[in-house]
């Protein structure tokens, strides 16, 4: 397209303009593109980076604790490690049956709570909701241990101020729910807000519509209807709660044997990876290796559990 | 441009097939018929938008001046530059002022003079008749425009970087009937510069606007393909499909 | 039947043309909001008791050493001295060595997975970021302290410290355990929040503007930078605003791999302490006052973390609503 200039004749400012850009545009394309090649390869090396940590850890998980695997390992308690045999160290069957006693209780008092205060976000739009809310948000994002030091003085110390008087039971299991259920309080309102939430309004209306008092639309259609996600929410939040080391550190104690009583000292499978990693014997650090792999396991299981289990729920509807 | 046997099919299923006739330059042309018939999935074809899609395979050739776009040489980011194409939803850039949006073409491209974006910017938004609403605040936010506004604005943002062709693929549909006729209004004056394809719903609208109307159908095999291609004012009073009469009388669609 | 009363009941104090909200607040059952209310209630009693609980318990050592706590350099259980200014520095150290690599790293990956991998790929992918999310911190700890810890001490560090001859900030002999290494594991857990938070931002950019910037002549990368990383920067700075705040708090993973030391760092080699994890490691037999001191670096753990998560959610709510309009 060339513009020549002919005799009498003005030059078209578009054609001009048209001819300037091709003119720029085919100078600076190869340039452009070599940088978009390149920023392209690097976002993609990103991704590469950003998945190699997660297949180094679950290969050493596994390469170092699936020999721990046993039945020995998952019924016997520890033992210490003697002169005499330093490998002997027993199983993690305290850890294992402490960790559901302290998970258990504390799902079995947050779970309600957290969703019902859900359903109080989702249905409620005053200043003390959206209060609530914030409350929650921040919640979430705080560190886990200062729930440790609150169950510390809650429970275990006990409270004697105020007029108000709570015995302290001392080192417990109780102590150890009492932190993590308060964690998962305000995971479990802010999922199942979004799950509640979700629930069309037109469904709410139709039990409006049929003379029905709030609480029983709540209970016989809001909540079924929402419950593939809630479940999901519960479940995800409880996975979370599993893992959970902070918390508990320093308030069930320690206990080699399997206790079942809440009230007493409890062992826990992440705290015990944690003592066992930082300890001074090669086996028990070594043994750390095989229960990290099983809580991993369990975690993992429960994640992609609920996930199917909400999808198959939300097909069985339709 | 040119067709010749031009098809289109996504991971082997023909979504429009045998496209093949002329497009005269400096008129507009446009692609009529029912939903599915294919005639967006054609557009897109010609200014490349395909290449972003996995599966897509474009056979045939399409020709602009006598080059074929996919296998003369040319490299799509430069054929969108002579190319242009504006969308169904008025799409600016959120997070650019409204000068920003229509310069945006030629700053990609490399072009950075200030004197040089300034007299193109002011020449594109005349074209799209948005200079007088607008002059006085080109720093504002691309999205304090009205949908008309909005899309007018992607219309200079086309323009800008000066192309041989502007397609257009539905771009009144979204728009309320007052914004509708001024764009209509925009296209006939604006096909002295370029060359306009628009891909319509609206056969009222083909009516008015187009030189030249293409008429697409679903066939069978669910792949649109070519009926009839005529000046407009033949295809909308004695076409010589049959079928283009029914749809014209509103039999399909 | 027990629904009749409220029929009439609910027929006179609402119409049915009343709006939406107004028809949900209504309050036509008493029992309903009475749990409602009084659940919320409780929880918000136990939040209320456990601020008020770190800050009361934290009162003795104010009262002991006032705000020097805050600037002071020294922290001693045994001469009772709390300065943590080189915990705080600590915490800031690793967490700005973790957001160093984990924002490049994290929001590049997002686009990536966005942008650039076929459909099937993409929710293969995100799932596998997302079960990274899903490890617990302590596995975190086990990994970085046994296998990232001697691979630190034998190779990294000795080549990091011939770069700079044994200088800033290389130098001290490596251990394995030190203030790099904390950081660098902080990495890892912080990366998986940031990739599937920045996906979420990435992805809602409509596909309608990255086809209009093609449309125009850009390269695809042009795209990216110009259009689509604009549209998504609420979204990903909150993301990177969040995790900032998981850094700072983060207690187990840490407290295994730093080495626990409250001096301060000379180095990055050096072992150094974070608020979080010296709450966790000297609370076991600390003293009524040592006590009342870690409730202060609580406090001052709670307040970071407050303002940054505070910060996030203003800027995450600021795209979701924007993306709305559009």
């Amino acid at each position: 397209m060339t513009t020549g200039v002919i005799e009498g004749i003005p030059p078209d400012p578009i054609l001009e303009r048209r001819e300037m850009v091709q003119r720029v545009a085919r100078k600076t394309l190869g340039r452009r593109i070599l940088i978009s090649r390149g920023m392209v390869a690097l976002s993609g090396t990103a991704l590469i980076l950003a998945l190699v940590p997660l297949f180094a850890i679950l290969y050493s998980l596994v390469e170092k604790g699936l020999r721990w695997w046993s039945v020995e390992f998952f019924t016997k308690v520890p033992q210490f490690p003697s002169l005499i045999d330093p490998n002997a160290i027993g199983g993690i069957s305290n850890a294992i049956i402490g960790s559901l006693v302290i998970d258990g209780i504390a799902a079995l008092f947050a779970i309600p709570i957290g969703v019902v205060a859900g359903l109080f976000l989702a249905e409620s739009i005053s200043k003390f909701a959206s209060m609530l809310r914030t409350t929650a948000e921040i919640m979430t994002g705080l560190p886990s241990i200062l729930l440790g030091i609150f169950a510390y003085q809650m429970i275990v110390i006990g409270f004697d101020e105020w007029g108000v008087k709570l015995p302290g039971i001392g080192f417990s299991g109780v102590a150890g729910s009492f932190a993590i259920g308060v964690l998962m309080i305000p995971v479990i309102m802010k999922a199942s807000e979004t799950a509640l939430r979700g629930v069309p309004t037109p469904i709410r209306e139709a039990g409006l519509a049929l003379g029905a008092r709030r609480g029983v639309i709540a209970r016989k259609v809001v909540i079924p209807t929402a419950l593939p996600g809630l479940i999901t929410a519960v479940l995800l939040a409880f996975s979370r709660a599993v893992g959970e080391t902070a918390p508990i550190l320093w308030v069930i104690g320690a206990s080699n044997m399997v206790e079942w009583n809440p009230r007493k000292e409890m062992a826990s499978m992440p705290l015990q990876i944690f003592e066992s990693a930082t300890s001074p014997y090669v086996a028990l650090r070594d043994e750390a290796w095989g229960i990290a792999l099983f809580l991993v396991f369990v975690v993992l299981v429960i994640n992609l559990g609920s996930r199917l289990f909400a999808a198959w729920l939300q097909r069985e509807r339709r | 441009m040119r067709f010749e046997n031009v098809s289109v099919a996504f991971h082997g299923r023909t979504a429009i097939r045998d496209v093949a006739f002329d497009v005269p330059k400096n008129k507009v042309t446009s692609l009529i018929g029912p939903s599915g018939s294919g005639k967006t999935t054609l557009l897109r074809a010609m200014n490349r938008l395909h290449d972003m899609t996995k599966g897509a395979v474009v056979s045939g050739s399409i020709r602009l001046g006598g080059t074929d776009i996919y296998t003369g040489g040319i490299p799509p980011t430069l054929l969108r530059t002579r190319i242009g194409m504006v969308f169904q939803r008025p799409n600016p850039f959120p997070t650019m002022s409204i000068y920003d949006n229509v310069v945006s073409g030629l700053r990609f491209n490399g072009i950075r003079k200030r004197s040089v974006l300034e007299e193109a910017a002011e020449s594109a938004l005349i074209a799209a008749a948005l200079w007088d609403s607008v002059s006085n605040r080109l720093k504002a936010h691309a999205s304090t425009l009205s949908g008309g506004e909005q899309q007018r604005l992607c219309i200079a943002r086309a323009l800008a970087v000066e192309p041989e062709v502007l397609l257009m693929d539905e771009p009144t549909s979204s728009l309320d009937p007052i914004s509708m006729r001024l764009i209509e209004e925009l296209v006939s004056e604006l096909k002295s510069r370029v060359t306009i394809v628009i891909v319509t719903h609206n056969m009222q609208q083909a009516a008015r606007v187009s030189d030249l109307c293409a008429f697409f159908l679903m066939g069978e095999d669910r792949a649109g393909e070519q009926i009839e291609v005529a000046p407009t004012k033949k295809l909308f009073s004695k076409p010589d499909d049959p079928r283009t009469l029914d749809y014209i009388q509103g039999r399909f669609g | 039947m027990a629904e009749m009363p409220a029929g009439p009941a609910l027929a006179t104090s609402e119409s049915p043309l009343t709006e939406d909200a107004k028809r949900f607040s209504v309050k036509g059952d008493s029992a309903h909001w009475g749990v409602l209310y009084g659940v919320s209630g409780l929880f918000a009693l136990i939040c209320a008791v456990f601020i008020v609980s770190i800050v009361v318990s934290s009162i003795p050592a104010w009262r002991h050493s006032g705000l020097s706590i805050i600037y002071g350099r020294v922290w001693s259980q045994g001469t009772n001295s709390f300065g943590a200014l080189p915990i705080i520095a600590g915490t800031l150290c690793t967490t700005a060595i973790a957001l160093f690599f984990a924002i490049p790293i994290g929001v590049g990956a997002a686009l990536a997975i966005v942008h650039l991998l076929p459909d099937r790929l993409r929710i293969l992918l995100s799932s596998l970021v997302e079960l990274l999310a899903a490890v617990p911190s302590v596995v975190y700890g086990l990994w970085g302290l046994l296998v990232l810890a001697p691979w630190f001490e034998k190779t990294v560090e000795p080549d990091l410290a011939s770069i700079t001859g044994g200088k800033f900030p290389f130098q001290a002999p490596p251990e394995g355990v030190s203030l790099l290494l904390a950081g660098c594991v902080l990495f890892v857990m912080i990366l998986p929040m940031i990739v599937a938070l920045s996906r979420d931002a990435i992805a809602v950019v409509p596909h309608d503007q990255f086809e209009g910037a093609l449309s125009v002549g850009a390269t695809k990368w042009q795209v990216l930078r110009k259009v689509v990383l604009p549209g998504a920067r609420t979204g990903i700075v909150g993301a990177i605003t969040l995790a900032t705040a998981r850094a700072l708090g983060e207690t187990v993973a840490v407290a295994m791999v730093i080495g626990l030391n409250p001096l301060f760092p000379p180095s990055l080699f050096s072992t150094a302490s974070t608020l979080a994890s010296t709450i966790a490691l000297q609370f076991q037999d600390a003293t009524p006052l040592q006590v009342a001191a870690l409730g202060a670096l609580a406090l001052i753990l709670m307040a970071m973390t407050a303002i940054v998560n505070w910060f996030g959610r203003r800027l995450v709510r600021g795209s979701a609503s924007r993306a709305a309009v559009t």
